[in-house]
């Protein structure tokens, strides 16, 4: 998978976020502060601005590009979360995209960055599963739809990080907007990239 | 909604040109979306960055200048600000004496300063100390929250740190008095209508007419619980005893009092508040110090109130009492 691969990846991920920005939005006023369509919708139309102005050569510049462009103008607590995610894809991305190296780079780095542990109510909860479904070797699709399933996994749960936290039990109920926001990310992978994995 | 705005998405770039236009002895850097006192950098004295998410004005932006802050970081309404604002921020205050970061506790705003504290020591290797603001009450402090919110304490700990660094202290001291005014400081609000985002256009929360919202946070976070509207010296007394039970206040030299409001709670009744917070302290033995009493740490347009109580020493009272000379807290100047 080159540059070209993943810069469709990213503008189909932009897409989505674009296209779900309202309900992204109106899950985090359920349980966060309400913001996170927005805030991720202005750092992916940065982002995608960026990919027509820079195209970048390789996966790894490109990836590189997108987390500094997503720490700039995002804010909150997604912007260091996606951003960290995207540096250390470029820093585990190889001259041969390894879909299942890099998206486990990525949570390691939400991980450091965030110290949720699963079951906490947030991205994790939808990267780790399909990060294990592509390390058991199923296909993009296969990922995407755990990511799906981590996702509404999370209704049930009482959040422990972040904003929702605040909540307690008022939390349940709900599903976690990073966790909504995440299976866009493997979605748009499977949609763009289908089976190159 | 009614707000006095062009457009919704111009709303904190309009209120810097503002800013800028009134108080022109601060440099507001409209790109990065920073204010720094106008004399920055103090050659060899320790600089106070910090910002936040906007819609809690006068805080931070209106607490730049001597004897407080060296700069302060603007954010979108209620978004931590991004990591390039802080690293923009702490260049243009360094002074040589290295750069305290003041950053309250939000998931966001945490991640965000680390990231731009990394990026400055990287690149620069100005040295940076970041000090976490967390008094409010209201939330329990736990594995399995995020730890309790910063809110009225930020004020304090921006004016006494403030005064430290004009004193010529070192950064490890500046930071431990920072440290130690929130730690001596404990804080519970209360909401008594929700606050509207501009963007969102409508209210964050259902309040009903009749009902207020105990232990709010200054976003419109949710509180420890919602109870029928009631008379200013119940109100005071369901702020002040979370407090007094979180933290011995007795012993001491007293208590500096701040009584904040939140935006959309008129002067007149945030005097009513503090007359009562001050029957209780009474009761308790425990004397008022000093006092703060008014809107400093907002929340847009909700109203309702905080209560923020320091125990103060010697050492506190007179840092309190320096000069300061900034948009918002003026005195001694």
């Amino acid at each position: 998978m080159g540059a070209e691969a993943v810069d469709a990846w990213i503008r189909e991920f932009a897409r989505l976020i674009a296209a779900n920005k309202d309900e992204l939005t109106a899950l985090d006023s359920a349980i966060g502060d309400g913001d996170h369509g927005t805030n991720m919708d202005r750092g992916l139309t940065a982002v995608v601005s960026m990919l027509d102005a820079e195209p970048q050569a390789t996966p790894s510049a490109l990836f590189k590009k997108v987390g500094m462009t997503l720490i700039s103008k995002v804010g909150g607590a997604s912007g260091p979360l996606y951003g960290t995610a995207f540096l250390r894809m470029a820093a585990a991305a190889g001259d041969e995209v390894d879909l299942a190296k890099v998206l486990r780079a990525a949570l390691d780095g939400v991980i450091a960055r965030g110290k949720a542990e699963p079951g906490d109510k947030t991205m994790v909860d939808a990267l780790a599963p399909a990060v294990d479904a592509l390390e058991a070797g199923a296909g993009l699709a296969a990922a995407a739809e755990a990511a799906a399933k981590g996702r509404d996994a999370t209704i049930p749960l009482v959040a422990r990080k972040g904003r929702a936290s605040y909540l307690g039990e008022r939390s349940a109920g709900h599903a976690d907007p990073g966790a909504t926001s995440v299976t866009l990310l493997l979605t748009a992978a499977a949609t763009t990239l289908g089976d190159q994995n | 909604m009614k707000k006095l705005i062009n457009d919704p998405a111009n709303v904190i770039s309009d209120a810097l040109l503002g800013f800028a236009a009134a108080h022109p002895e601060v440099r507001v850097d409209h790109e990065n979306r920073i204010v720094v006192r106008g004399d920055a950098p103090v050659q060899g004295k320790v600089g106070l960055v910090s910002g936040g998410g906007s819609g809690h004005e006068p805080l931070h932006a209106g607490f730049v200048g001597p004897g407080m802050l060296d700069a302060a970081c603007a954010g979108e309404i209620f978004t931590s600000p991004v990591p390039d604002q802080m690293v923009a921020a702490t260049q243009a205050v360094d002074g040589g004496a290295g750069v305290l970061h003041i950053v309250k506790n939000y998931t966001g705003d945490i991640m965000n300063f680390e990231l731009a504290a990394e990026m400055v020591e990287a690149d620069s290797g100005t040295q940076v100390v970041s000090v976490v603001v967390d008094d409010d009450v209201a939330v329990q402090d736990s594995l399995y929250t995020a730890g309790r919110r910063g809110v009225g304490a930020t004020v304090l700990v921006e004016k006494i740190a403030g005064a430290a660094a004009a004193e010529g202290r070192s950064l490890s001291e500046v930071a431990d008095v920072a440290r130690k005014v929130n730690a001596y400081a404990r804080s519970m609000g209360l909401a008594l209508t929700s606050c509207t985002v501009p963007a969102a256009g409508k209210p964050t929360f259902d309040l009903p007419e009749g009902e207020m919202e105990v232990g709010i946070g200054i976003h419109g976070e949710p509180g420890r619980r919602r109870v029928p509207v009631a008379p200013a010296n119940e109100i005071a007394d369901m702020l002040v005893s979370p407090i007094l039970g979180d933290l011995d206040f007795t012993g001491g030299d007293g208590v500096i009092a701040f009584v904040n409001g939140m935006g959309g709670t008129p002067l007149i009744e945030l005097y009513v508040m503090f007359n009562e917070v001050t029957q209780i302290l009474a009761k308790a033995g425990i004397p008022v110090a000093r006092s703060l009493v008014g809107p400093y740490i907002t929340s847009l347009d909700m109203a309702g109130c905080s209560v923020t109580l320091l125990k103060a020493d010697d050492e506190l009272l007179r840092l309190w009492d320096a000069p300061v000379n900034t948009p918002a807290l003026r005195r001694g100047v």
